[in-house]
C-alpha cells in the first residue's frame, strides 16, 4: 500500500521536473515563458499520436518533445526576433497551445496506446519500499539524468555561466560579446523540448489515452516550481515531489474521506510558490539566484 | 590648432591607427572623417564633450561598432573587427565607463566571462590573486560584486583586461566615480603598464587628468577630430578651448555673502538597511541655511540615495523629530507635502525617476508642476498651459529638443538633465535638494545647471546638492559635509578645506586607499604606496 502510493507520488512528479527543469533554464537566461501548459499539451497530443502510429513509444517521447520545442520556437520568434513582451505572448502560447492540441487530437480521442513501460531491474526493483524508486520507466530515469547535468552544466561550465551572464545582465554580455538572443533562443528550445517531454509523459505512461486539456494546470505548477526551487535544480525534484505528493494527497483525502477540502490541497503548490515569492522580495534577489533580467527585452541597439 | 597625419612616417607603425573613420546614425554624423594613431607603450587621451563622439569612436576600436567609411589598421596592417571578441583576440582590453560587471556573480565568474575561448585552463582564482596584488589592487576571487564598492569594482574591471596581457587597454571615464587617491593609485598602475609597453587610450572630459596622465591627447568635437596635440604644451584653458570651442566660462562660489536662516535641518536621522546592498544612515545631522549651497561629497554607495530617499520624503522615518524646514516637522510628509512646503527634489537616475521616458516634456512637467496657475483648472489639465510651462523651462534652461514636445527619451542626458533640473529651478523653491545634477553631462550643460543652482542661492533659497564630482562641490558649494558608510562628516566651510583633506574622508575606513589613510583601517593592502 506504501509502496504504490510512493510510486504514485513519484510518478506524479516526473513531468513537473521535466517541464520545470526546461523552464528553470529558460528563465536562467533570463526569459519568462508562461506557455508551459501549453507546450505540454502540444507534447502531450504529439507523443500520443506518435506512439499511437508507430506503437512505439519512444518514438512517442521524441515527437512529444519536438513538439513541445517546435511551439517554443515560435514564442521565441516573437519574443526575442520582435520583442513582443513576454508575459502577453506565454499566456497567448498557451491559449493557443491548448486550442492547437485540442483540434489535432480530435481523432485521437477514445483511442488506447501501450505506454511505456517500467524498466526492470532485477534485484534493486526488489528491494522493500526504496525499490519503488527502481520500477519506473525509462523517461522517468532520463529526467533525473537531465537534472543532474543541468545543474553540472549550469554552474561547472563556462556554457552555464554563459547562459547565467545572459540572464543577470544582458547589456554586460553583449557588451562582452555573447550574443544575448541567440542564448537565449537555445535556452526557450530547451525549455519547450522539456515541457514536451513533461507532457508526453502524460499519455505515455499516467493514464494511456489523449483528453483535451489532459495537462489540468500541470503546467503552472511547473511554473511555480521554478520560483519554489529558487532556479536550483536540485530543488526542483525536491519541490516536485512535494507538490506531486500533495495532488496524491487529495485523491486519497477525497478517497478516504478526510475532512481536508480537495481544492484546499490543490491550492498548496501555489501558496507555497506565494511565500517564497515573499522570501525573494523582502531578503533581496541575489540569494535566491533569481535571475535579474528575468522578463526584460534585449535590444541590440548600440 | 595642431594636427598631425595619423600615420607617423618613422618606423615601426603605429600600434593602432585610423584612416578616415565615419559613422553615421540616421542623420547624425556621430564620427567623421577621424585620423587617428596610438604607438606602443603610449598613453594617449580621447578628449571631448558627452555627444562629440568618443564613445562611438572607441567602440569601433572595440568592434562594438563597425564604421561606415574607413578602416583600421593594427601594426600596420589593415583589421576588421566584427564584434568585440576579435578586438580582445588581437590585444585590446577596455575597462567600461558604466562597468559591465555581472552583480550577482563573483570577481571569478565575472573574469572567466571574459576570457578567450583558448585562455590556458589553470587555477584562475590563485592567478587572479597574483596579478590583482602585482599590480597593487588587490582582490578576493570569491566576492560577489554586488559586494564591492565601485572603486573595486573598477579593479575587477581591469584586472579582467590585464589577464590578457593587452597591448592596448582602453578607459573610459574611468575615474568619473574615484575619489584622488584612487585616481592616482589607478594612474600608477596606468603607468606600470605604459612602462611595459601597453599602449593606454584614456576616453575622458577631465582635462587636469589629461594633462597629468597622457603625453598626447585626441580631440574630438561634434564628431570631428579637431585637434592632436601634446598634452605637455597645452594648458588646461587652452584644452578645454579646443574641446569646448568657445571660451569656457568658470564661476567660483562667492563666499563672502551672509548667512541666511536655517531652511533646512536634519537631525541625527536613522534609516535602517532594508536591502543587502542598502546603506544605513547612522544618524546624519545637517543644516542648510538661506543662500547656501551645501555640497555633499562621497563616493557612490556610501548612503547617497538613502539619504536621497530621506530628504524628498520618499522614505519616511517612523517618528517625527528628523527633518525640519524652518520651524515645520516635516519627517513624517511625503514628497507632494513637502512639495506643498516650497521645497523640490531632482533625484539622480532622470530616466525612469526624476521623468518618465515614455510621456512628454510637457507632461513630465505637469508631473511636479501642477500646483502652478493654470496648469490645473477644477481638477482638468490645461494642455496649452502645460506646454506652455514646458517651453518657458526648455527656453530658460536651453533645453535643445528635436520637436515642440518631445517624449522624455528622445532628449540626450544632458538635455534631459537641464529640463528636470529647470523644472524645479523654476518653481523658485525655498529648498532644493539635487542629487549628481551632472551625472554624464557634458561640460557645457553641467556649467550651465551648475549656474542656474547659484543663482537659485544668490536669490535666497538653500540648494543641498549631493554629487560625486569634487571639482563641482568647490566650484558653487559654500560649505561640504562628507558621506561616508551612511555617516555624514561635520561641514566644513568650503574655503577652508582641499580637495584633498576631502578626498581623504572620502576614502576613510575603505580598503580602497591602501597605504594613504591612516592604518587602523588599513585592512587588505598588500604594499605600502607612496604618501600623499
Amino acid at each position: 500500500m506504501f509502496d504504490d502510493l510512493l510510486l504514485t507520488v513519484l510518478l506524479t512528479s516526473i513531468p513537473l521536473i521535466l517541464a520545470a527543469t526546461g523552464e528553470l533554464v529558460a528563465e536562467k537566461s533570463g526569459v519568462l515563458n508562461l506557455g508551459v501548459e501549453g507546450m505540454m499539451l502540444m507534447g502531450a497530443v504529439s507523443a500520443f499520436g506518435f506512439a499511437s502510429m508507430t506503437g512505439n513509444p519512444y518514438i512517442g517521447i521524441l515527437g512529444g518533445g519536438l513538439a513541445g520545442m517546435m511551439v517554443a520556437m515560435v514564442f521565441a520568434v516573437f519574443v526575442l526576433g520582435l520583442a513582443t513582451n513576454q508575459v502577453a505572448t506565454g499566456l497567448a502560447l498557451t491559449i493557443f497551445g491548448t486550442g492547437l492540441s485540442g483540434l489535432i487530437g480530435a481523432p485521437l480521442v477514445g483511442q488506447a496506446i501501450d505506454g511505456l513501460s517500467a524498466l526492470y531491474l532485477p534485484i534493486l526493483s526488489d528491494l522493500p519500499i526504496i525499490g519503488v524508486l527502481f520500477q519506473l520507466d525509462a523517461l522517468a530515469y532520463l529526467a533525473i539524468i537531465i537534472v543532474a547535468v543541468v545543474s553540472y552544466v549550469l554552474n561547472k561550465t563556462k556554457a552555464g555561466l554563459i547562459l547565467r551572464a545572459v540572464g543577470v545582465n544582458h547589456d554586460s554580455a553583449h557588451a562582452l560579446g555573447y550574443r544575448v538572443l541567440q542564448v537565449r533562443f537555445l535556452a526557450v528550445c530547451f525549455g519547450g523540448f522539456m515541457a514536451g517531454l513533461g507532457g508526453a509523459y502524460l499519455p505515455l505512461v499516467l493514464t494511456p489515452h489523449w483528453a483535451e486539456g489532459m495537462t489540468s494546470g500541470r503546467g503552472w505548477i511547473a511554473l511555480a516550481l521554478v520560483v519554489f526551487a529558487s532556479w536550483r535544480p536540485g530543488r526542483v525534484i525536491i519541490g516536485a515531489i512535494l507538490f506531486g505528493g500533495v495532488t496524491i494527497l487529495q485523491l486519497v483525502a477525497q478517497a478516504r474521506g478526510w475532512g481536508v477540502p480537495s481544492q484546499f490541497l490543490s491550492m498548496m503548490p501555489y501558496f507555497a510558490t506565494i511565500i517564497v515569492l515573499v522570501l525573494i522580495s523582502s531578503r533581496g534577489r541575489i540569494q535566491f539566484g533569481s535571475p535579474a533580467h528575468l522578463g526584460k527585452n534585449f535590444l541590440a541597439t548600440r | 590648432m595642431t594636427t598631425t597625419h595619423p600615420a607617423h612616417k618613422t618606423s615601426p607603425p603605429p600600434l593602432l591607427a585610423g584612416f578616415g573613420i565615419t559613422k553615421r546614425f540616421g542623420d547624425l554624423v556621430a564620427n567623421q572623417n577621424i585620423d587617428f594613431a596610438i604607438q606602443p607603450g603610449e598613453l594617449h587621451a580621447i578628449v571631448g564633450e558627452n555627444g562629440a563622439g568618443k564613445s562611438t569612436f572607441i567602440k569601433i576600436v572595440y568592434g562594438l561598432l563597425q564604421p561606415d567609411e574607413g578602416h583600421l589598421e593594427w601594426q600596420g596592417k589593415p583589421v576588421t573587427f566584427s564584434n568585440p571578441l576579435q578586438a580582445r583576440a588581437m590585444g585590446i582590453g577596455m575597462v567600461f565607463q558604466h562597468f559591465s560587471l555581472f552583480e550577482a556573480l563573483s570577481v571569478m565568474e565575472n573574469i572567466a566571462l571574459a576570457l578567450p575561448p583558448d585562455f590556458p585552463k589553470q587555477d584562475l582564482s590563485a592567478l587572479i590573486a597574483r596579478k590583482s596584488a602585482e599590480y597593487g589592487i588587490p582582490l578576493n576571487p570569491e566576492t560577489v560584486i554586488a559586494d564591492l564598492s565601485v572603486g573595486q569594482r573598477q579593479r575587477v574591471e581591469i584586472v579582467r583586461c590585464l589577464l590578457q596581457e593587452p597591448t592596448l587597454l582602453i578607459m573610459d571615464e574611468p575615474t568619473s566615480v574615484l575619489t584622488p587617491q584612487e585616481t592616482d593609485q589607478l594612474f600608477d598602475v596606468l603607468h606600470q603598464l605604459a612602462k611595459q609597453g601597453c599602449a593606454v587610450l584614456f576616453i575622458s572630459h577631465k582635462l587636469d587628468e589629461v594633462k597629468q596622465l597622457t603625453s598626447r591627447a585626441t580631440i574630438l568635437r561634434g564628431g570631428v577630430k579637431v585637434a592632436e596635440v601634446e598634452t605637455a604644451k597645452k594648458t588646461t584653458r587652452q584644452l578645454a578651448e579646443l574641446m569646448v570651442g568657445d571660451k569656457v566660462k568658470g564661476i567660483t562660489a562667492d563666499t563672502k555673502r551672509k548667512k541666511g536662516k536655517c531652511l533646512y535641518e536634519v537631525r541625527g536621522l536613522i534609516r535602517p538597511a532594508f536591502g543587502p546592498f542598502d546603506v544605513a544612515l547612522k544618524g546624519v545631522s545637517l543644516k542648510v541655511h538661506a543662500g547656501e549651497i551645501l555640497g555633499i561629497a562621497g563616493i557612490a554607495g556610501n548612503g547617497q540615495s538613502e539619504l536621497m530617499s530621506a530628504l524628498s520624503g520618499e522614505w519616511r522615518p517612523d517618528q517625527n523629530g528628523m527633518l525640519f524646514t524652518e520651524d515645520t516637522d516635516i519627517s513624517r510628509l511625503g514628497p507632494t507635502g513637502r512639495r506643498h512646503l516650497d521645497l523640490a527634489f531632482v533625484p539622480e537616475e532622470r530616466n525612469g525617476h526624476a521623468a518618465v521616458p515614455s510621456m512628454t516634456l510637457s507632461e513630465n512637467a505637469l508631473l511636479t508642476g501642477y500646483d502652478e496657475d493654470g496648469v490645473v483648472a477644477k481638477g482638468v489639465i490645461q494642455f496649452d498651459q502645460t506646454l506652455a510651462m514646458a517651453q518657458r523651462i526648455s527656453k530658460m534652461f536651453d533645453v535643445r529638443q528635436p520637436s515642440d514636445d518631445p517624449l522624455a527619451s528622445a532628449l540626450s542626458g544632458g538635455n534631459l538633465q537641464k529640463f528636470v533640473v529647470g523644472r524645479e529651478i523654476m518653481k523658485s523653491p525655498r529648498v532644493l535638494i539635487v542629487s549628481q545634477p551632472t551625472w554624464g553631462v557634458d561640460i557645457a550643460a553641467a556649467q550651465f545647471i551648475r549656474n542656474a543652482m547659484a543663482d537659485l542661492a544668490r536669490q535666497g533659497s538653500a540648494v543641498i546638492m549631493i554629487s560625486q564630482d569634487l571639482e563641482e562641490i568647490f566650484e558653487i558649494a559654500h560649505s561640504i559635509a562628507v558621506l561616508n558608510e551612511g555617516k555624514l562628516s561635520e561641514i566644513f566651510e568650503s574655503s577652508k578645506v582641499t580637495a584633498e583633506q576631502i578626498g581623504l574622508l572620502m576614502g576613510e575606513s575603505h580598503d580602497l586607499t591602501s597605504g594613504q589613510i591612516p592604518p587602523k583601517t588599513n585592512r587588505t593592502s598588500g604594499k605600502e604606496r607612496g604618501a600623499s
